[in-house]
């Protein structure tokens, strides 16, 4: 049972909502499958990302040593972002993780090198055992990271969130597109910029974001369009002169990400006729020196439901990790983790990895060239 | 003639400028890229100079490529905006300064 409280449209609570999700509107790009037939259904030159790592000299991709063990625990959020790759929302109330699967999780945690326990979502918070799975790891001395939307820190039954995040030193990760209003509304539905200002004033008084190591706050932002992330170092200078002069609020880093062409986001570029160019643009934009630094190559990616991934794009893609021997899904569930088939692998990859090989490169934890 | 002048493959086109000269061509790409480069000014700073540039001197090669380029830099439409309403202050400023001209005329000519 989730504890996001009232999380209903008509709520007076109700949080932004730029869109609804894809499963609530019956959509048939809700379906992965439909997804990869849209992505695969291209005919411009460069999109064959095998092909691309070949040229260069990098196919097969494989596995390095593995540091971040990143677990979506659900796709329920408050909000409906009009670029969300997992197509999270209100609605999505049964795709979450239960307790067997979050103990599931700490017993493979203990067999690997990961020094970082990275939970995400649809709003990580709003899973009932997330305050539990986040104890535990702190517990096992590992580094946590809350992968936070900023607007669920208002939320009436998250009021105490902040001290308990502070309180074990996990790592706020926050969802900031932009540092003004227009691109962060404009993507994120009308009011989120106010509410996200007044949620980072929340964590600045409880210590984040003013260079304190144990509560460190970290910004990240995905374009508002169809174009690239731009030079992380430099926006992050800007940012901080914005945000600090306009609104008093500080932030430790900035992360820039691309925005990946799944669900949400393949939807709004098919709508407004943005696809084939978005695509040309990350192929064009393909950066051999981004591909050693891929999250894919460094992270174990669990789903709600235990399936192992090797990144969060290919879960919502449905693309399950192989085994050693090539076997699609042959890693089964978390509970059955074998640690040497994992590293074994070859990473599963797609046409929307373009997506992280472009320009800059792009992670969950930003650039990577 | 329904074919349009400018054509959307032009700018990627734009290196083959080098067929007829390829020195000046290095030249002048080099230097250009020089001049873009981070410096007393950010990049993110020349991109919308260029953008305003591109909107006065009405190259829509230059108002696609650096509408992209401002967006991919970080720059917001209401940044951008801001940037074309300079190059249009200063055009619009052009025209209307010389008045004083016409005005050195009025008072030499008139009674």
């Amino acid at each position: 049972m989730a504890t996001g409280g009232d999380l209903s449209l008509e709520s007076a609570d109700a949080s932004p909502q730029r869109t609804l999700t894809l499963a609530r509107r019956g959509d048939a790009l809700a379906e992965p499958a439909a997804q990869l037939r849209a992505l695969d259904a291209l005919t411009a030159p460069g999109l064959d990302f095998d092909a691309r790592l070949a040229a260069a000299g990098l196919e097969p991709l494989r596995p390095a040593r593995l540091e971040y063990f990143q677990v979506n625990v659900g796709k329920l959020c408050n909000m409906s972002c009009r670029h969300c790759h997992v197509d999270a929302g209100p609605d999505r109330v049964r795709e979450q993780m239960d307790a067997a699967t979050v103990d599931a999780c700490l017993d493979a945690l203990d067999r690997t090198s990961a020094h970082t326990v990275d939970i995400t979502g649809g709003a990580p918070e709003l899973n009932a055992h997330f305050r539990r799975l986040v104890t535990a790891c702190v517990a096992r001395g590992k580094h946590v990271i809350d992968r936070c939307n900023l607007t669920v820190l208002l939320l009436p039954t998250q009021r105490d969130l902040p001290e308990f995040l502070a309180a074990h030193g996990v790592e706020v990760v926050c969802s900031l597109p932009h540092w003004r209003a227009r691109n962060t509304d404009a993507q994120r539905g009308d009011g989120t910029f106010e509410r996200s200002i007044r949620a980072l004033r929340r964590l600045n008084e409880v210590g984040y974001g003013v260079g304190d190591p144990a509560r460190r706050l970290t910004l990240m932002s995905n374009p508002a369009g169809a174009f690239l992330s731009g030079n992380q170092a430099a926006l992050e200078v800007e940012w901080r002169a914005g945000l600090t002069r306009e609104h008093g609020v500080s932030f430790d880093r900035l992360i820039c990400l691309n925005n990946m062409p799944i669900s949400r986001y393949l939807e709004w570029l098919i709508e407004t006729g943005n696809l084939v160019g978005y695509m040309e643009r990350l192929a064009n934009a393909f950066n051999p020196a981004a591909v050693a630094g891929l999250m894919c190559r460094n992270t174990l990616s669990v789903s709600w439901d235990g399936r192992v991934y090797d990144c969060d794009f290919n879960q919502m893609l449905g693309l399950e990790a192989e085994d050693a021997s090539g076997r699609a899904g042959g890693l089964g569930h978390i509970r059955d983790f074998d640690p040497d088939a994992f590293a074994g692998r070859r990473v599963v990859t797609a046409r929307h990895c373009l997506g992280c090989t472009a320009g800059n490169g792009s992670s969950c934890g930003g650039a990577t060239a | 003639m329904s074919e349009p002048y400018y054509k959307h493959e032009h700018l990627p086109q734009f290196p083959q400028i080098a067929t007829g000269n390829a020195t000046l061509a290095s030249k002048f790409f080099d230097y250009y890229g020089a001049v873009f480069a981070e410096g007393a000014l950010t990049a993110r700073e020349k991109s919308l100079i260029a953008l305003a540039v591109a909107h006065a001197v009405q190259c829509p090669y230059c108002i696609d490529a650096y509408s992209n380029d401002a967006l991919e830099k970080g720059a917001d439409l209401e940044q951008m905006t801001e940037a074309i309403h300079v190059a249009c202050a200063i055009r619009g400023g052009a025209s209307l300064v010389h008045g004083t001209q016409m005005l050195e005329h009025v008072r030499k000519k008139g009674m």
